[in-house]
């Protein structure tokens, strides 16, 4: 097995509307990092009625050694795709963080420094089936972290999902990571440009 | 050992109530009895779906949550292992049974995902505030067993230490989680059957004409005659003599409390769980439980990180109190902290023990938000 | 020796501190004689007999017969009944309960258990009252009628156990009294053969609580009433005010041990 990378501590929050599958979406995630990875993991989301309809979040910390706090407090990730989660959650983010959006459903994000890739209308066109959407994203932030084996992630995709719909879940999953590839950059710039923003932002808080 | 060939376990990646029931699997739960309550519902749909599929499996599901007390109860004294599982206004109809099942010393394992309260309160949301009422909710004097867990393995681990005290002991234990730990979803081996440590009741050793069911057996535990096998006891919830049978005698009423006190208190230093996380050194400690303890571990090593000596004990046993491990930390420390999500209801138990030789302080949140590594690092330094 | 002896041999606890808590002229004794002569004339082994009884005068009937007994919490006789059916199907449960048991604080079991067909024979003893807590109203006490707690008569109307029974689902409903001792044993033996949930009602007087309470000067008064004031249901008409008697449900709906039997045979794995 590869020597995995090394992480301190890395909190990602998926964030969106109910129905979007984005509990199904970190419990994916999670496992492949946690078992398919080998990294430490904890998953949390929210519940009850706030997760029907209303706004839905669910997180993922990942970090080489044991995880004391469950939940999360400073994002690195904060996936939105939805104007109302972005404007709730981007607050967590911190500095240095990667702001990642539906960039179809988020159409005022309150900075200029984020990501985005038109989720939805890519399930809808692309895959012919907007229950995708989830799929398409995990591809995208699987590109996203550098940590993150996209065969990996593929094969925990395989064991979490009802064969029924796997094969197209696949699609969406390639499709995801094909599109963040050709529009979002390599990863390692995504990251770099964030930590170079998030300086900036340090030294003009400093002037204040 | 060495070289005995390493067998690949099975792992998931599972919620805190997923834990609980494979923890209960483990142990040889064969009988589940609930009913639906957020949030510990989790637990009762996997045993739905598994307890069938395993040899002599029960799953029923029950018109009410007094109902499924009495039909674990019931389950528990054919010689079956029972668990029930359920969140705050659940538990508090379950009380009475609970003292039923302490006074017939029936083994039993009810597991309270605790929700905000009182009453309906806030069913989605984590709060810690059934302690107190897990150690006296039922009516009587009585001593009861009282573990909790603070991650999703642990889930796993003291399900099965509560299966095997309610057997070694006879008696009810309640494992006391929070929603935080019942559904954060982390990793979980499933360990081989030959590496846990599963115990079972004593059955008698003398025939029935010989064979007294109330009379202690091991250090103030009796013995116990599945129903069905031939020793037909009597099993009643009043004050019973050694036959089983009713008494208000005060020598044998005498007789039969002070034993059920002391088959718990013979066993006191195996039944009192408790974590050590950097207290050899430390001048000042928190002491917490559930979901808590991890932030305030978290908080810990961010103290150690600025150079502060704080250590951490968690507690796994709630009742009996742990109180050789807190006196130890009062004597040695100046100030001690006790997080947690109600308005102090293990820090009573904290001051109780102190006696005066250190500073207790408190740090409760109830507004259903679990207490974070920064609200515990602002209050110790 | 005479037969009645030797059931009291065989079935009654002689380690057991008598004499028993029942009151002169109660009916309770009878419907337990009833109770013992039907397992002795099924022939059912002791050891697979399990008596679960609930709280109050009848749940003190538990304790005196040489069988597996349970005396349980106040109204849950039957949650403990179901549990232990489950877990061991190849028990015959009999599970005595009073009218403040099975139809006031458990009536929510009660029905549930006809709801779900558990293999469990039900007895409800009827004597109208509360007797161990001092003659207090029950939901069994007739309109009108005095108690402790009706002083100026009861203004609620009472539950008929068989009409609940049957509504319920209840599989086998049958009622007797102690007055009627051969028909109770021919039902009791019936209730209990009767796959998944039967019930049995016995309607029997409490002379300390009720009658005195109610204008029954002598103890053989209440026996009379029993005698007058019931009839077999067979001759039974409607707009007839004495209370029907006999079997009132008899279905034949496999009880709920054997369909989770079942169940659990379809899910193993096939060979």
């Amino acid at each position: 097995m590869k020597e995995l990378q090394k992480i301190e501590r890395f909190e990602i929050r998926l964030s969106g509307t109910g129905g979007q599958g984005l509990i199904t979406l970190g419990r994916v995630l999670g496992h492949s990092l946690a078992l398919g990875h080998g990294y430490n993991v904890t998953q949390t989301q929210s519940y009850g009625p706030e997760a029907r309809g209303g706004s839905s979040r669910a997180d993922v910390v990942i970090s080489s050694s044991a995880i004391s706090f469950p939940k999360t407090e400073n994002l690195d990730l904060l996936v939105a795709l939805s104007q109302p989660a972005c404007n709730a959650y981007y607050r967590f983010l911190k500095r240095g963080g990667v702001l990642l959006v539906d960039s179809e459903l988020v159409q005022h994000a309150p900075t200029n420094q984020f990501v985005g890739l038109p989720f939805t209308k890519l399930a809808k066109d692309k895959i012919g089936n907007e229950l995708t959407l989830n799929t398409i994203v995990l591809g995208a932030v699987t590109h996203l972290l550098a940590f993150a084996e996209p065969r990996i992630v593929r094969k925990s995709l395989e064991e979490t999902l009802p064969p029924k719909i796997l094969a197209l879940n696949i699609k969406a999953f390639n499709l995801g990571l094909r599109e963040a590839k050709r529009h979002l950059g390599e990863a390692p710039e995504i990251w770099q440009t964030a930590a170079e923003n998030g300086a900036e932002e340090d030294m003009e808080g400093f002037e204040d | 050992m060495a070289h005995r060939r390493r067998r690949k376990r099975k792992e998931l990646f599972a919620q805190g109530n997923e834990a609980v029931a494979q923890g209960a699997l483990l142990a040889g739960c064969s009988f589940y009895a609930g009913y639906p309550i957020t949030p510990s519902t989790e637990i009762m749909e996997i045993m739905a779906q598994r307890l069938p599929r395993i040899e002599d499996g029960v799953f029923l599901q029950m018109e009410d949550e007094i109902a499924s007390m009495g039909a674990a109860i019931g389950a528990s004294l054919t010689g079956r292992k029972a668990m029930t599982a359920t969140s705050g206004p659940g538990f508090s109809l379950k009380q009475e049974l609970i003292g039923y099942a302490c006074m017939v010393e029936a083994p039993l394992v009810i597991v309270n995902v605790m929700r905000g309260g009182p009453s309906t309160g806030l069913p989605t949301s984590p709060a810690q505030g059934d302690v107190q009422m897990a150690r006296w909710g039922t009516h009587g004097d009585h001593p009861i067993i009282v573990l909790s867990a603070s991650t999703v393995p642990e889930c796993l681990e003291m399900t099965v230490v509560a299966f095997n005290m309610a057997e070694k002991y006879r008696t009810p234990v309640i494992l006391l989680i929070d929603e935080v730990t019942a559904h954060t979803r982390e990793k979980i081996t499933i360990p081989h059957e030959d590496e846990l440590e599963v115990l079972s009741r004593m059955q008698p050793a003398v025939p029935p004409e010989w064979f007294k069911p109330y009379a202690e057996a091991a250090r103030g535990v009796p013995a116990m005659a599945p129903i069905g096998q031939g020793y037909r006891c009597h099993v009643t919830g009043l004050t019973h003599d050694q036959m089983g049978y009713p008494t208000s005698r005060p020598d044998e009423v005498n007789e039969f409390m002070t034993r059920l006190f002391r088959k718990i208190d013979n066993y006191y230093h195996d039944v009192v769980l408790v974590d050590e996380y950097c207290l050899e050194d430390a001048q000042y400690a928190v002491v917490a439980y559930g979901c808590v303890a991890r932030s305030a571990r978290h908080a810990v090593d961010q103290a150690r990180e600025r150079g502060h000596k704080v250590g951490l004990l968690t507690l796994r046993t709630l009742f009996p109190f742990a109180r050789p491990a807190v006196e130890r930390l009062c004597m040695q420390c100046e100030h001690v902290l006790v997080p947690e999500m109600n308005m102090g209801q293990i820090s009573r138990e904290v001051k109780r023990v102190n006696n005066g030789r250190s500073r207790i302080r408190t740090l409760n949140r109830v507004d259903g938000q679990i207490i974070t590594p920064s609200e515990i690092l602002k209050a110790i330094l | 020796m005479s037969d009645v002896t030797k059931l009291i041999h065989e079935y009654l606890r002689h380690n057991k501190k008598f004499p028993h808590v029942f009151c002169a002229g109660c009916g309770h004794g009878i419907v337990l004689g009833s109770l013992v002569r039907s397992v002795h004339a099924l022939q059912l082994p002791k050891d697979n007999v399990v008596i679960v009884a609930g709280i109050g005068c009848s749940g003190r009937m538990a304790v005196y017969v040489d069988f597996n007994t349970v005396h349980t919490a106040h109204g849950r006789a039957l949650t403990f009944a179901t549990g232990i059916k489950m877990a061991n199907p190849e028990l015959n449960v009999i599970c005595v309960m009073g009218d403040g048991d099975a139809l006031s604080i458990g009536g929510n079991h009660l029905i549930h258990a006809a709801r779900r067909n558990i293999g469990v024979t039900a007895l409800v003893l009827n004597n109208q009252i509360y007797g161990m807590t001092g003659g207090q109203c029950s939901p069994a006490t007739p309109q009108g009628d005095m108690s402790m707690t009706s002083p100026y008569g009861s203004l609620e109307q009472p539950f008929d156990t068989v009409d609940l029974a049957k509504a319920a689902g209840a599989n086998y409903v049958a009622r007797s009294t102690s007055f009627h001792a051969n028909q109770l044993d021919k039902l009791m033996q019936e209730a209990i053969l009767h796959p998944g949930f039967s019930v049995l009602e016995a309607l029997t007087p409490c002379p300390t609580q009720y009658g005195r309470k109610n204008k029954f000067r002598h103890v053989v008064d209440m026996y009379n009433w029993l005698k007058k004031n019931t009839v077999k249901v067979e001759k039974w008409k409607e707009g007839d005010s004495r209370i029907p008697t006999g079997v009132f449900q008899n279905l034949d709906r496999p009880g709920l041990e054997e369909r989770y039997a079942e169940l659990r045979q379809s899910l193993q794995p096939q060979e």
